[in-house]
């Protein structure tokens, strides 16, 4: 209990501190991901940050599904019709200027804001290109990423994720915990002057460097923001040179929280010298004559090991775990399937964009749009219905035509359908076929309550047979399962062929397909309805493989008492995850079908 | 950002480079794609290559940017003028920079096609047509950043208009027409959406960014970018000769291009690989063809050989490969092999 406090106590002065460091330098640290539910935590951290941010410096919140014209700018359309010629609106992030924008509920921002975002962030400037509107304006800014995700996939978008320098996690934050203050406004202040004629040795880059690879760390943001940070440390310390303690601080901030592997200690590593014969090395050859004296000063503890050792202690705790479950790094191959793939329709869902078009049947008018685009028009069409004379007394009508029609496109998230494949021959099943009809009902349930469907195959003997075409209704399924019958040979192909044939039908339908193929791996009877071993096992192999071609989510779950290599060797060719579930009960089966394929695994979990 | 990145402090990513390289000596390659790991500098080269490319002559007073050289692509203004003896030869003419436009995400149909000048229509009541960016980028190069990300029906547009050369609006009471020949350059990240197969299709070259992985690339990436964004006048200062020597071989690249000769065996070639490939249609081998042409021309050799061939086949072709369910080695792999079978090791 205490030792936890302390761990939290830690995490908030680290939170306070990145605040600081932060509003030394918003535009050059980019950013900040703070992970944390609206609450006390997250108001105290932004209240103190708001402190230590010049008083006239713009702050602007920008709320999820902003629209193009209020984030970017374009067409004020009362101004314009009222000033009679064109009035730019100058959007959030052209205001936000010099300042820092706060992102609300940034783990849901679509790829496609984030990327005007990022576009906005390495030029430093809005290219407005909108409602006949071409205008460039300066908007270099900060930015906080406001991310109230709860599960692990629910993030912000790693293009925003990359550019930000700080990664803080305020979710275990109690207010108690919340005592550290850090660097007053004024001290914050005097950094900021400082800034600019701070100074970093030649050795810091390829410290940040080494460490980002050894902690498996690609992205080579990365080891530039935490050059940036270990500046604004020393300046907020009030040095005019970066120090070991300055560098420790951002690899702590910077390259902890991003780690992805725990870095191998020294004696394996037998790729390359060893860390200190590195920089004499590839010292760039206009590296000035101090600087190089100035690393070499601190001969006794390299800096490299400073850093590594820094950023070291930052890694989040739960890495290991992850890693150990090979859930870290494979996590985003895995995320189609979690929910449902998007696809645009007609009149429903969260609104994309508007276009031009006709309001036909099932497509909604888009009001202000269609004005937008008729207002430019109003002085022309008006003079060439009355002639040549254009009264100025007449009363005034909007005149909208067919081609000024603009319609407001929409994009839905569509339901997933999880397609069982049981294999339920007599090698595989007899023994095990109670628990997956278990595992199956519980998933319904689960199902049902996010409105997916479930279908289930089965195959034994010559061939495989649907048993349950894609279904919400708890009765039928749990009807066809209990007369699910086991025994005979295992016609692996025809499973694998007759699962891609149904998913296949429906992702056709719009529904995303996720297949869950629950078997042993040890094929016997070939697609002629044949035996033989060895033929079998190439067909299943090939069938496999085409199921990989066709992209769709598939986990394999191995059922047999002892993991198979067999089985192991399918999911590899088929491009699936492989659950090995040597002792599992229906209810272990469950819960790994649900981590893998649906974020509502909590909700069975938690009962 | 007033001084871009130079293009030629990019450490690394050498086949982006040369993709680009050839585009800017041959045109007419059909654009180039860059996909691949996220601050890898896509976005980055582009932007340097603006700085990069040797200027051009336009005809003065043409707002298309009319090339005084080709009288026989002219706009319909310059034809205009032309027959109204408002415009006479010798034409005169103006240096301009090569345009490198960015297509925005957020822009909306009409300001990349052009439409109403909505200056004079409001304060004039006057229809007059305001080119967009498809004109500005005419004779130059459009870019989109995060392609992938683009809305479905500027796509759409981009596609016609990329084919066909020529933007057609027609709008009640505004029928334009204008050349728009541009080189099309995309960047984006797999990881955000696939690109669309015809969009694919239309990129001549097609580029794989990785991240670098050695360290002392590493190190020397960031480092440039460090005293870049200290000093960037003076950074730009100290590459300025690199860029120039860079400059001067698309100059002569270009000037050379129209000699240098693909002999018959470089054809068949080039046949035997896109064969072994089993890439769609024809357009791979031409694209192959050309780019080796342009890359020799860019060395300096008088004859398309091997060795061009070679190192252009992967950025001219992976992007046609079909999808074989039985082999699922990545495309590039699959180009790299075909080469080794048919060339040797």
């Amino acid at each position: 209990m205490n030792a936890g406090t302390q761990a939290e106590t830690s995490l908030w002065s680290d939170a306070v501190l990145a605040a600081a460091l932060f509003a030394v330098d918003p535009v050059g640290t980019v950013g900040v991901s703070l992970r944390a539910l609206a609450g006390p935590a997250r108001d105290a951290w932004l209240a103190m940050l708001r402190e230590r941010l010049p008083p006239a410096m713009p702050v602007r919140r920008i709320p999820l599904n902003i629209a193009d014209g209020r984030l970017l700018g374009g067409l004020d359309l009362a101004a314009t019709l009222e000033a009679g010629r064109p009035v730019a609106d100058r959007g959030l992030l052209v205001e936000a200027d010099g300042g820092v924008i706060l992102l609300a509920m940034a783990e849901r921002l679509t790829p496609a804001t984030a990327a005007r975002l990022t576009a906005v962030l390495d030029t430093g400037e809005v290219a407005l290109q909108r409602d006949g509107i071409a205008l460039t304006s300066p908007a270099q800014f900060g930015v906080v990423l406001l991310d109230e995700g709860m599960a692990d996939d629910e993030r912000p978008p790693a293009a925003l994720r990359d550019r930000a320098a700080f990664q803080l996690d305020l979710t275990r934050i109690a207010m108690r915990d919340a005592v550290a203050t850090g660097p007053t406004p004024a001290t914050v202040a005097a950094a900021r002057i400082r800034l600019p004629n701070v100074s970093a040795s030649a050795a810091l880059a390829e410290a940040f460097c080494s460490a980002a690879l050894s902690l498996g760390i690609a992205s080579l943001r990365a080891p530039l923001l935490a050059l940036r940070v270990a500046r604004a440390a020393a300046a907020l310390a009030g040095r005019d040179s970066v120090s070991d303690e300055d560098a420790a601080l951002a690899a702590r901030l910077v390259l902890g929280p991003r780690a992805t592997q725990i870095p191998a200690p020294p004696q394996e590593s037998d790729a390359g010298e060893p860390p200190e014969k590195k920089p004499s090395d590839y010292a760039p050859p206009d590296a000035t004559g101090e600087s190089s004296e100035e690393s070499s000063v601190d001969a006794e503890r390299p800096l490299d090991d400073v850093v590594l050792e820094a950023a070291q202690a930052a890694i989040p705790a739960d890495l290991l775990a992850q890693l150990r479950l090979g859930t870290g790094g494979a996590a985003g191959a895995q995320q189609s399937g979690r929910a449902g793939v998007s696809r645009q329709t007609a009149v429903r869902g969260r609104p994309v964009g508007v276009r031009r078009g006709l309001p036909q049947a099932g497509v909604r008018l888009n009001v202000i749009e269609t004005l937008r685009a008729a207002a430019p028009w109003q002085r022309i069409r008006r003079g060439a219905r009355l002639g040549a004379s254009m009264p100025d007394g007449m009363p005034r009508r909007l005149e909208v035509r067919g081609d000024d029609f603009h319609v407001t496109r929409f994009k839905q998230r569509t339901g997933t359908t999880t397609i069982f494949v049981v294999d339920a021959s007599g090698s595989s099943a007899l023994h095990r076929l109670a628990e997956v009809k278990g595992a199956v009902e519980l998933l319904l349930a689960d199902c049902y309550v996010r409105r997916d469907s479930v279908a289930l195959l089965s195959f034994r003997g010559r061939g495989a047979e649907l048993l349950l075409p894609p279904t919400r209704s708890l009765v039928r399924a749990k009807r066809s399962l209990a007369g699910l019958p086991g025994g005979g040979g295992t016609p692996l192909a025809a499973g694998i062929d007759a699962a891609a044939g149904l998913a296949d039908a429906v992702s056709r339908r719009g529904q995303t397909p996720v297949v869950v193929l629950l078997t042993d791996g040890r094929a016997n009877i070939a697609a002629d309805g044949t035996g033989g071993r060895a033929q079998a096992e190439a067909e299943a192999l090939a069938a496999a493989r085409s199921m990989r071609a066709a992209g769709f989510t598939v986990l394999l779950v191995d059922t047999s008492p002892r993991p198979q290599e067999a089985a192991r060797q399918l999911a590899a060719e088929m491009g699936a995850s492989y659950l090995p579930l040597p002792h599992a009960g229906s209810a272990a089966i469950t819960g790994a079908v649900l981590a893998s394929t649906g974020p509502v695994a909590r909700v069975t979990r938690a009962q | 950002m007033s001084e871009p990145f130079p293009f030629s402090a990019i450490v690394g990513q050498d086949e982006m480079k040369l993709a680009l390289l050839i585009a800017a000596v041959d045109p007419t390659i059909g654009g180039v794609l860059v996909f691949g790991d996220r601050g890898t500098g896509k976005s980055t080269a582009v932007r340097a290559l603006a700085a990069l490319l040797p200027p051009m002559r336009v005809v003065v007073g043409c707002r298309y940017g009319c090339d005084p050289a080709a009288g026989g692509k002219w706009c319909e203004e310059c034809r205009a003028r032309v027959a109204a003896g408002t415009l006479k030869a010798p034409f005169k003419s103006r240096q301009a920079h090569v345009p490198v436009v960015d297509l925005p995400l957020g822009a909306t149909e009409d300001r990349v096609v052009g439409a109403l000048d909505l200056e004079r229509a409001l304060t004039q009541g006057v229809k007059a047509f305001e080119p967009g960016l498809l004109a500005r980028a005419h004779r130059g190069f459009l870019y989109i950043d995060e392609v992938n990300l683009l809305e479905d029906h500027l796509v759409d547009l981009l596609l016609d208009v990329a084919a066909s050369g020529e933007n057609v609006v027609e709008r009640e009471g505004l029928s334009v027409r204008h050349p728009a020949r541009f080189v099309l350059v995309g960047s984006g990240n797999p990881e955000e959406g696939e690109l669309r197969p015809q969009l694919l299709d239309r990129f001549g070259l097609s580029v794989e960014v990785k991240t670098p992985m050695d360290l002392p690339t590493r190190v020397e990436v960031v480092r440039r970018r460090d005293d870049y964004e200290h000093d960037p006048e003076g950074f730009v200062l100290k590459w300025k000769k690199d860029d120039g020597k860079l400059r001067r071989k698309i100059e002569t690249g270009r000037v050379r291009l129209a000699s240098v000769k693909v002999p018959d065996t470089a054809i068949l070639r080039a046949a035997e690989l896109c064969l072994a490939l089993g890439t769609d249609g024809l357009r791979g081998e031409l694209t192959l063809i050309r780019a080796a042409r342009a890359l020799a021309a860019l060395d300096g050799d008088a004859v398309v050989g091997d060795k061009h061939l070679r190192q252009v086949a992967p950025t001219a072709l992976r992007h046609r490969l079909r999808r074989n369910p039985l082999d699922d080695s990545g495309s590039s792999t699959r180009v790299e092999r075909a080469l080794r079978e048919l060339f040797g090791a």
